[in-house]
């Protein structure tokens, strides 16, 4: 199984790494460090996102909310700043952050005590939240003079030659790998999404471990949601629009099954990254950004076959070892 | 960790076996009961809160509100309760409108035209049902992937341009009248509903429909070819989204790569709110019907009220949340008290 999981990110680095030769070899200095460093800091959001709805997925949901979530806790953290530009930044990271969590628990508890599918759930919600943000906003943008300066500058300012936005998607890595890899929330993901029934009997409470995971993406939505209204400066109704599309075709392509239970923080980001990179060669490229959609499409149809495929030959490896044991 | 999802393919255990029978079809009825009565209620509301809305040509302009979605809606029925959805849709709709543009740009015909439309609509279903049927991936994510897929495709052919300029016989489908009040799109409506309420309430590949959403397993052992009468279903979808696009088309006189979007949810809850399961094995057309009818007035109520787009979206979101959300949370209560 890990090995299956090692292979596939070996092919997906493998895969990023031609793709930007390819590019680089048609136009050169796309390989530079200071332009690939720019890359991974336009595919921090993505990144970020990635993660909480692979948490998400593990557990045999989807959540289509957080691009909306974004917009929404994005909005309301822009208004607070207009309107009070004294608050600190850090407190409105956390409003972001806290405003994130409930907009998630929302989409948990309707998933843990109703039990409603969460693909319903959450295309309801997505509305739901973006129509808010044009109630919230009445349909205004709030622009870059309008907010502070402090609100502006944080993720762009460096650090150790990084823009602080590209620490932050490092450190939810690092953070999403120790969830994952060392607590029992983190294994109780896999367990949920792998088996429910086997998780109930080992004492896993199934509905309450999806809510944690939806809580997490909503979270996670909520710090984007500030990361992405400052750094590009603009809080508007459509910010975002569409997004959760990117977000799950990152998961997808990152070997994350939508069946639940199998997927690695590994393949998540590369999956982030190897759109992040196809989306910044387009432009280089030359090739019209109206291509992104169909291409985020295609990318999620022959992701999908391909993961059946591979978790079709693991189930038979493993059933054979089975049979060997007894 | 992955041997349990080899063991589970193709089956999903149910708690509930046949939902057709005894308290489960009662339910359904009044579910329609319930229906009728909001409608109703919303009518009069309606015409108390707008001196407008009671006039014959404006309903007839309300039906515009939800006669294309309703035609998806009754084939999207028929999926749900197979256990299959199709989130896709709506970008079929913009994929086939566009595909009527192109071939208008070779001089297209209005026969040409909707043959067109139609094609494009009945291959789009066509990649869909193979994706499920032939290669078992799951519905909700192969359609978030051809959703976009499709629109994409629009978008590329488009980006920011727009297709115009459709010949004066093709705006008989969204612009046109059999007689008096009543447009070419709601005889359609009509026409359809009475067509998909037979297929699916008097016919053997209707029973075969509910067999599949309640146990495709036990389905596929009394000799129902499972995948066969989901790649029709997917088909059908298709071809009612390619009807939706040319009628939409039609009416808008033009084309554009963000047609249709987000008509996808607006249908699902369409459906859901007619009390089909969102988990298959039950529903029924008269209550898809029904809730047709009560969204087009909510929302040309609303409307009439000048409460924008945006606003309404939150109003359907709540909707399609709520009517699951709602008997479920009695239940949960009744649970608690009991």
């Amino acid at each position: 199984m890990t090995r299956l999981l090692k292979s596939r990110e070996l092919l997906l680095s493998a895969a990023i790494l031609a793709l930007i030769l390819l590019v680089e070899s048609r136009f050169r200095g796309f390989a530079a460090p200071g332009n690939l460093t720019a890359v991974f800091n336009d595919t921090s959001v993505l990144i970020i996102l990635a993660l909480g709805q692979m948490a998400v997925i593990l557990t045999k949901c989807i959540d289509l909310s957080v691009a909306a979530n974004l917009a929404l806790t994005g909005m309301v953290v822009a208004t607070l700043n207009a309107a009070m530009p004294g608050l600190p930044v850090g407190l409105l990271i956390l409003v972001a952050i806290g405003l994130g969590l409930v907009l998630g628990a929302f989409n948990g508890l309707l998933v843990w005590l109703l039990d409603i599918p969460p693909i319903v759930v959450t295309l309801g919600t997505l509305t739901i939240y973006r129509g808010l943000v044009f109630t919230v906003s009445g349909g205004e943008w709030i622009n870059s003079f309008e907010m502070s300066a402090g609100f502006t500058a944080l993720p762009r300012a460096t650090l150790l030659g990084l823009p602080v936005l590209s620490w932050v998607a490092i450190a939810a890595i690092a953070l999403a790998w120790l969830l994952i890899r060392l607590t029992p929330l983190g294994r109780a993901f896999y367990a949920v999404g792998g088996n429910p029934h086997a998780a109930v009997y080992t004492g896993i409470d199934v509905g309450r471990t999806r809510f944690m995971a939806f809580v997490l993406s909503g979270g996670l939505a909520g710090l984007c949601g500030y990361l992405w209204v400052s750094r590009y400066a603009v809080a508007y109704t459509d910010v975002a629009l569409g997004f959760e599309l990117d977000v799950v075709a990152a998961c997808v392509i990152g070997g994350i099954s939508i069946a639940g239970g199998i997927g690695s923080v590994g393949g998540a980001v590369l999956g982030a990254l190897f759109l992040g990179v196809i989306k910044n060669a387009l432009p280089v490229a030359g090739i019209s950004p109206f291509w992104q959609l169909a291409i985020s499409g295609a990318a999620i149809i022959l992701a999908v076959a391909f993961n059946a495929r591979a978790e079709r030959r693991a189930g038979r490896v493993i059933l054979k070892r089975k049979e060997a044991s007894a | 960790m992955s041997n349990d999802t080899v063991l589970e393919t193709g089956t999903r255990p149910r708690r509930l076996p046949d939902r057709l029978t005894g308290r489960g079809q009662r339910a359904l009825r009044s579910w329609e009961l319930l229906l009728l009565a909001v409608g109703i209620a919303i009518f009069i509301a309606n015409s108390m809160a707008s001196p407008y809305f009671l006039s014959a040509w404006n309903l007839s302009d309300a039906t515009f509100n939800f006669t294309e979605k309703a035609m998806i809606a009754f084939a999207m029925a028929l999926l749900i309760i197979s256990g299959e959805i199709d989130l896709s849709v709506a970008g079929i709709i913009a994929l086939s409108s566009t595909a009527m543009g192109f071939a208008l740009q070779y001089g297209a015909g209005t026969p040409v035209l909707v043959l067109v439309g139609l094609g494009t609509g009945l291959a789009c279903g066509a990649l869909n049902g193979t994706l499920v049927t032939r290669m078992g991936l799951p519905s909700i994510v192969v359609t978030i992937g051809t959703m976009s897929l499709f629109r994409g495709i629009s978008y590329i052919v488009l980006g920011d341009q727009a297709f115009s300029g459709y010949p004066a016989g093709f705006a008989v489908f969204g612009q046109g009248y059999v007689w008096w009040v009543i447009t070419v799109e709601l005889a359609i409506f009509a026409a359809l509903a009475l067509v998909f309420g037979v297929l699916l309430h008097a016919t053997n590949f209707g029973r075969q429909v509910y067999v599949i959403g309640n146990n495709p397993t036990a389905a596929a052992f009394s000799g129902v070819r499972v995948a066969r009468v989901k790649m029709i279903l997917f088909l059908l979808t298709g071809l009612m989204a390619g009807l939706a696009a040319i009628c939409l088309t039609s009416r808008l006189g033009s084309t554009r790569p963000s047609i249709a979007q987000g008509w996808e949810l607006e249908v699902v809850t369409m459906v859901v709110l007619g009390g089909v399961s969102i988990l298959g094995g039950a529903g029924s057309i008269l209550g898809v019907v029904l809730a047709a009818l009560v969204m087009g007035m909510v929302t040309f109520g609303l409307g009439l009220l000048n409460v924008p787009g945006i606003v309404m979206s939150i109003f359907i979101g709540a909707l399609l949340i709520g009517v699951i959300a709602i008997p479920r949370l009695i239940a949960l209560a009744r649970r608690r008290a009991a």
